[in-house]
């Protein structure tokens, strides 16, 4: 207990656990939508997407946040409205715009011409350097997601299931995806800063995968994901200070390790 | 009274035109078949008369509404598709959808009681709680059509719900829609392949491919040519009533 007070006495640290955990807490409640439509490799997409923006940003001497906000929700409706006005399947049309993405970041960056530290500071991010700017950006959108929830998740979750019956029954279902790929591609751009563009993906799949094995749900598995996002955060800080390497890596081992330990005992259960 | 309604209903996806002209009334407390090969419209049909397909041009009225004005009215069965089988649901939690038009987070005691008995009345009971990507395709069917009638529904929609389910379960499955229309005075619209259920359970027929080749009893518009006409071909009857 004491080694967790002096621990918290740490202004950097506490940003950092608060970081996490709301980080992980949104990626775990919005990874669930994602892993269920089959839109695992969508957290990766819109991950790069932010990368463009950050690179923009850099380029243009901005607050990469404010860039990168509207070019990633930008982004985040172009696939969603690919998807929905074409036959092409989610990743195909997620592959599309990931591409074009980094190609984009890579164009901005190369006509900065200087190196940019900045850049890598958000490919593998630095929970350890959270401010209470991007503090205070991922606890609004931690508020604003909760002030949905009660008007959206029902919905959202029929409309999951099988989007037609949803419609049959007058749920608004083409506003809701967009609405949902609004709030993850804010999501994944408030997570950046804090775990980085490469492991951001990680944070909205591991969880929610991991509650699917252990919930019979869509209720338990929400809450089992959300939960599992903020446990690993918090679990995976504390080893990398204990251990002293980076924290990034050290929670996205967390997760896979709850995942093993999940999918041996489903296994299990399952005979 | 008039259940459906349509006055040269036309529907077209892009060049693709899938139903012409399409004009039939069905009264309150029919049963209408609709018939015609794959490819014909039907699930088009069904869709339209749901909101789920804006006509191109003509209209439909379903209750004495625009369609998709009172979804509470309407219980839809839809054709048993390859839905996500890794989606965490319970059966209780689908027939569940019938009553609360979304999905359910916790499950309260007045809605357990009524999916409980909607699904006892489809006989399966059983099947409460157990996972939806568990069930085979009679039991989910079974499943759909508790979710149908747990809202009580003055229409009935279903879209071939007879697909995956044995003999023994089809035939209860009609009895229970007969009973239900019977004690209700509901409307039914259902889609199917089998022609001696068209014949045989249903007050209305409508056979279909784009334009309507027939409607009405199915006694007088189930002949030959009518049915040649709609499939392209002489339909084969066999002695003890199977059709080829």
């Amino acid at each position: 207990m004491s080694w967790f007070l002096e621990l918290w006495s740490f202004p950097f640290m506490q940003h950092a656990l608060l970081a996490g955990a709301m980080v992980g807490l949104l990626c775990g409640y919005y990874g669930v939508f994602m892993v269920q439509r089959g839109l695992s490799f969508l957290g990766d997409g819109l991950a790069h997407a932010a990368f463009g923006g950050v690179a923009l940003a850099l380029l243009l001497g901005w607050t990469p946040l404010y860039v990168a906000l509207p070019f990633t929700v930008v982004v985040s409706l172009g696939i969603t409205a690919l998807r929905e006005r074409t036959h092409l399947g989610g990743d195909t049309a997620v592959g599309i715009f990931f591409a074009v993405s980094v190609a984009l970041g890579v164009l901005f960056l190369g006509l900065k011409k200087d190196y940019s530290v900045d850049a890598f500071a958000y490919l593998f991010g630095s929970i350890l350097g959270v401010t209470g700017f991007d503090l205070w950006a991922v606890a609004l959108l931690l508020i604003l997601s909760a002030l949905l929830i009660p008007f959206t998740w029902r919905s959202l979750a029929y409309a999951t299931f099988d989007s037609e019956l949803a419609r049959s029954d007058r749920v608004p279902v083409r506003l809701l995806d967009y609405l949902l790929s609004v709030l993850i591609a804010l999501t994944v751009v408030v997570s950046v800063k804090v775990v980085g563009i490469v492991l951001v993906a990680s944070f909205l799949v591991i969880p929610a995968a991991t509650a699917r094995l252990l919930s019979p749900t869509l209720y338990r598995m929400t809450l089992t994901s959300s939960l599992l996002g903020i446990l690993s955060s918090v679990v995976g800080l504390l080893i990398s200070y204990q251990v002293d390497v980076p924290s990034g890596s050290t929670i996205i081992l967390s997760q896979a390790f709850i995942f093993v330990v999940a999918a041996l005992v489903s296994g299990k259960a399952r005979g | 009274m008039v259940a459906l309604e349509t006055d040269n209903l036309t529907v077209r996806f892009g060049d693709f035109l899938a139903l012409d002209g399409v004009s039939f009334t069905l009264p309150e407390s029919a049963f209408l078949a609709l018939i015609g090969p794959n490819g014909a419209g039907k699930s088009t049909l069904i869709r339209a008369l749901l909101g789920l397909v804006a006509p191109s041009s003509g209209t439909v009225q379903v209750l004495g509404q625009q369609p998709g004005q009172f979804p509470q009215h309407i219980g839809y069965v839809p054709q048993i598709k390859t839905f996500d089988r890794s989606f965490p649901a319970l059966a209780l939690e689908l027939v569940l959808t019938g009553v609360l038009r979304g999905w359910v987070g916790r499950i309260k005691p007045e809605h357990k009681a009524l999916a409980l008995e909607a699904l006892e009345r489809v006989g399966a009971e059983k099947l409460a709680a157990r996972a939806v990507g568990r069930l085979s395709g009679g039991e989910l069917q079974r499943v759909y059509l508790a979710r149908a009638l747990v809202r009580k529904p003055k229409l009935i929609l279903l879209d071939e719900p007879a697909t995956g389910i044995d003999v023994i379960g089809e035939k209860d499955m009609y009895s229970l829609l007969e009973r239900y229309r019977a004690e209700s005075g509901a409307t039914l619209a259902m889609i199917t392949h089998d022609l001696d259920v068209a014949r045989y359970h249903a007050s209305h027929v409508a056979i279909l491919n784009r334009k309507l080749f027939g409607f009405g009893d199915p006694q007088t518009v189930m002949n030959d040519d009518c049915l040649a006409r709609a499939y392209g071909h002489a339909h084969h009857h066999h002695p003890k009533g199977v059709t080829l």
